[in-house]
């Protein structure tokens, strides 16, 4: 049985009218210590779900099932690790996850919740960083941190929304073997958002693309049974890897093809004014001047299929 | 060819070698000139524009006539600081000679009257200006403190919720704009009719005076610590809900230290206000600080009243100032941001 399902789930904002839906018929099943990563464009609505699966938001259709039980709110069983880190950043790293350890084990006794951060702050490797702020503290370190906050709850699931796509590339790839090593380490049910196929391939079990939104709906699940551990280097050469990259990237791209791509963008021009010489004055210095493109303020380009 | 080439690219550099030495001296001397000219004007231009401004009011002070003389210039009012600074200090001396003489007599009463006890006999000096500046002080911080007391948690509440904050918005609005000296008598009242009690902690006229300062200084406060906790980052909020902390844990631990530099900036301009508020309440209340004193100035009608207002208005000026760097510094020490805004 599925430790996580979600069955038809949809949801949209808006009001009546002008409502946009975002996700729609999303089916989803996620085994009990399985890592399934979640593939799609900015935009499609994966922190949505993520969100959905936290239970910071209620779903407007279908149903969410976590061990058995519907899902209404947050729990303590789903640690989640957002996008943009939420440290707070009145706290020091080790207060941070004192925080979430304090929220969950009340009754500890101190010493012990103090051994329990520690030991998180050592398993991401920011021992060094442990006195520090968030903001004394590099966008790599920060995600650690949150990804410790999350670990240290000893959460039954843990949700990754996009976790590493605000950093740079190194950082990120040093990130991805440190989730792989952690993973592997103590094998918690994973469900990770992310926008980069290779991370998904590198990582899970089993990645499955989001189509392009509004309404935006999970394509086929694909099985990655390229074993582990995964050497980044040398998964360039697994010609199943480029398979199941193929595979991933065709459809996120047949999905948005279906779109009609259109981009509006704002205009900000310097703010001259221009003054229309062919035309004649009404009276001294007064002309109507011509509109300006700034003054349209925005702008449609729009591509076919 | 290539050689030749290489040549020629190196000679100019070898032609304005003797230039480079002189680039780090050109820096230090740039960055010499950069700090004395941050120095005169963070220094200097205040100096400047103080002594432009002794000038003109010595100038004006010449020509200006009142009923009693003419205007003091800054080196009468200066004289009048050093009487007044001076007065305290002699008032002092007589107090602790009059507590000598008072214990030598108690001595010998109690010799000469085995048995009976002496009268506590207290000092009944007029307050001096320093006690008056005291008593200021003092009135303004109970006043701001139970300002704040009131402030901050409905702050808190407002933010929290929109119901609530729709339903206290109509007061804060009507009352915000209401001028202490609408408040006073009607605080005035309230304070001789509800407070008799038989051993009295505080004056009427102090009383009175802080809760005006209190009910027109905690309007920044409560604005400020609502818009604080209303705009805090709901990523913020996430965290609470995701570890599922209770209400008071989620107040505590998260919201009140995300409001924090919003709640100071309230705090500060509070004081500011209070410490404004207080000069007229004072005035009218009778309570014994400085707006009493230039009350008292004004009605005793000396030829050296203005001068002696004077010296209150500087110093009204000055503390006030000293106030608000004191809430600003406490700022730093609280609040994660340190004090930006």
């Amino acid at each position: 049985m599925a430790y996580l399902e979600l069955k038809n789930v949809g949801k949209g904002y808006g009001v009546n009218g002008r409502r946009t839906e975002v996700l729609r018929g999303i089916n989803l099943e996620v085994k009990n210590g399985e890592f399934v990563a979640i593939v799609g464009f900015s935009g499609a609505g994966k922190t949505t779900l993520i969100s959905l699966i936290a239970g910071l938001i209620q779903a407007d259709a279908g149903s969410l099932l976590l061990n058995g039980s519907e899902i209404t709110g947050p729990g303590r069983d789903r640690g989640v690790v957002f996008q943009n880190y939420s440290l707070l950043p009145w706290l020091s790293v080790f207060e941070n996850i004192l925080l979430a350890v304090e929220a969950v084990n009340p009754n500890w006794p101190a010493e012990k919740k103090k051994e329990h951060v520690e030991k998180f702050i050592a398993l991401v490797n920011l021992t060094p960083a442990r006195d520090k702020r968030p903001a004394e503290l590099s966008g790599g370190m920060r995600q650690r941190v949150s990804v410790a906050r999350a670990l240290a709850m000893d959460p039954e699931i843990l949700l990754l929304d996009e976790p590493l796509s605000a950093l740079d590339a190194l950082t990120r790839a040093t990130l991805q073997d440190e989730i792989s090593r952690i993973w592997q380490e103590d094998k918690k049910t994973v469900v990770m958002i992310t926008n980069d196929p290779d991370e998904g391939i590198l990582l899970a079990d089993r990645i499955i693309p989001l189509s392009a939104g509004p309404s935006a709906t999970l394509g086929q699940p694909i099985e990655i049974d390229i074993p582990r551990p995964r050497d980044r280097k040398e998964l360039n050469h697994v010609p199943r890897f480029k398979e199941i990259r193929r595979e991933v990237i065709e459809f996120m791209l047949h999905s948005k093809g279906a779109q009609h791509a259109a981009v509006s963008k704002k205009l900000v021009l310097p703010d001259i004014q221009p003054e229309d010489l062919s035309v004649p004055r009404i009276s001294m210095g007064a002309r109507h001047p011509p509109v300006r493109r700034n003054e349209i303020k925005e702008e449609n380009v729009e591509v076919g299929p | 060819m290539t050689h030749e080439a290489v040549n020629t690219t190196v000679q100019p550099v070898a032609e304005s070698a003797p230039v480079v030495p002189q680039k780090p001296r050109k820096h230090a001397e740039l960055r010499m000139t950069d700090a004395l000219r941050r120095l005169l004007s963070n220094m200097g231009a205040p100096l400047v524009s103080f002594a432009i401004f002794l000038f003109a009011w010595s100038q004006i002070a010449e020509h200006v006539k009142v009923n009693f003389g003419s205007i003091p210039g800054p080196l009468a009012v200066w004289h009048q600081g050093v009487i007044l600074w001076d007065e305290h200090w002699a008032e002092r001396a007589k107090e602790a000679e009059f507590y000598k003489d008072l214990a030598k007599h108690r001595a010998e009463f109690l010799a000469t009257h085995p048995g009976q006890t002496f009268p506590d006999i207290k000092y009944s000096g007029p307050p001096t200006y320093l006690d008056q500046i005291c008593t200021s002080l003092e009135t303004v911080f109970t006043g701001f403190l139970i300002g704040s007391l009131i402030a901050v948690p409905a702050g808190i509440l407002c933010g929290l919720s929109r119901t609530i904050h729709n339903a206290f918005n109509p007061f804060i609005q009507i009352f915000k704009p209401v001028s202490p000296l609408a408040w006073l008598p009607i605080v005035m009242i309230l304070v001789s009719a509800l407070y008799n009690p038989p051993h009295p902690w505080f004056e009427k006229a102090f009383l009175s005076s802080a809760i005006t300062v209190a009910m027109c200084s905690l309007w920044p406060t409560l604005i400020n610590t609502a818009l604080g906790v209303a705009s805090i980052d709901k990523d913020y909020l996430n965290v609470a809900r995701v570890l599922k902390l209770g209400w008071w844990k989620k107040t505590w631990r998260i919201v009140l230290p995300s409001a924090l530099p919003y709640i100071f900036t309230g705090l500060r301009l509070s004081l500011g206000v209070g410490w404004m508020v207080l000069i007229a309440a004072e005035m009218l209340a009778q309570n014994p600080g400085l707006g009493k004193f230039v009350w008292d100035m004004f009605q005793n009608g000396s030829s050296d009243t203005l001068a002696q207002i004077m010296v209150a208005v500087f110093t009204i000026g000055i503390i006030g100032f000293a106030l608000d760097r004191l809430m600003l510094l406490l700022q730093r020490l609280v609040s994660y941001d340190g004090g930006k805004i």
